[in-house]
């Protein structure tokens, strides 16, 4: 029977988050921060589905029959299905700002302090 | 070592560095690329997970249609080329500063715990799609509905962002 440590998945969810932050930080274009941001966002839905799993692995050697960690697969569905929508708004405000300043360089974005 | 955890290692390795290089290379449709890879990198470890649905949906969603969106953007835009000008050595310095310091801390919060992922011999029916579909038709079917109501403003604010300005139409 493998046994893989919870402990393995939260590195890795960890570390897929901080290079997501790191993208934020260091990168220009608009689009790269915004997948990085979608980086982000995948990383702790691993973590939900990890924990949901461990879980139920607990729940299981009591009871055979247990649905426990259900819930959090549905989160992790529902962080798809607004992330899908977010995603449409994000690249159409991008597009926008595109075709007003012929740019996605966020250093040429402070129109909005002036 | 079991097959599980070749597995693991193998998708780990291959999703932490498709996901360096999203960040590091210096096309915009090299970084969408590879950013395909980390998702199905995530895909498998959802498989081992034993969450064929969210395997799936997973794939289909975030690989398929999120990642076409984001190429379309930024072909339509003509980004490929090589010319996006960088941030300075020290702001560079400093993230990476930053972000090591995050998830240095965060680890050292949270390495010690005692659980641990298994597959035992007859379950991992959760993840199947005949379980999720009937708790989200009973239990969360109210969320489910507020979510296409959200998916409805989602398409028209994308429409409304996306026309030609709307006061040169009517003038």
């Amino acid at each position: 029977m493998p046994v893989i440590p919870i402990n393995y998945y939260i590195f890795l969810s960890l570390a897929l988050f901080t290079i997501g932050i790191v993208g934020v930080l260091t990168r220009r274009n608009a689009i790269i921060i915004f997948m990085c941001i979608e980086l982000m966002l995948n990383a702790v839905n691993v973590l939900l589905v990890a924990f949901s799993k461990m879980h139920h692995v607990a729940a299981f050697a009591v009871d055979r029959a247990t649905t426990a960690g259900t819930e959090a697969q549905l989160f992790v569905f529902f962080i798809m299905v607004v992330a899908a929508a977010e995603v449409t708004v994000g690249l159409a405000i991008i597009v926008m700002l595109y075709r007003n300043i012929h740019s996605v360089d966020i250093n040429f974005l402070n129109r909005l302090k002036h | 070592m079991h097959i599980n955890e070749i597995l693991f290692w193998f998708l780990t390795a291959l999703a932490l560095f498709s996901a360096m290089m999203v960040v590091f290379s210096k096309n915009p449709v090299h970084s969408v690329l590879w950013l395909i890879v980390v998702f199905m990198a995530i895909t498998g470890h959802y498989i081992i997970m034993n969450a064929q649905f969210l395997a799936i949906v997973n794939m289909i969603v975030y690989a398929g249609a999120i990642m076409v969106l984001f190429l379309f953007v930024i072909m339509f835009m003509n980004l490929n080329a090589e010319s996006e000008p960088q941030k300075s050595k020290w702001m560079k310095f400093a993230a990476v500063l930053s972000g090591g310091s995050l998830m240095l801390i965060l680890i050292a919060a949270l390495k010690d715990n005692g659980g641990f992922i298994s597959s035992m011999r007859g379950e991992g029916s959760i993840g199947l799609i005949k379980n999720l579909g009937k708790v989200l038709f009973t239990d969360y079917v109210v969320p489910f509905e507020i979510s296409s109501i959200l998916f409805l403003s989602a398409m028209v604010g994308a429409v409304v962002l996306g026309k030609k300005d709307s006061s040169t139409i009517v003038s």
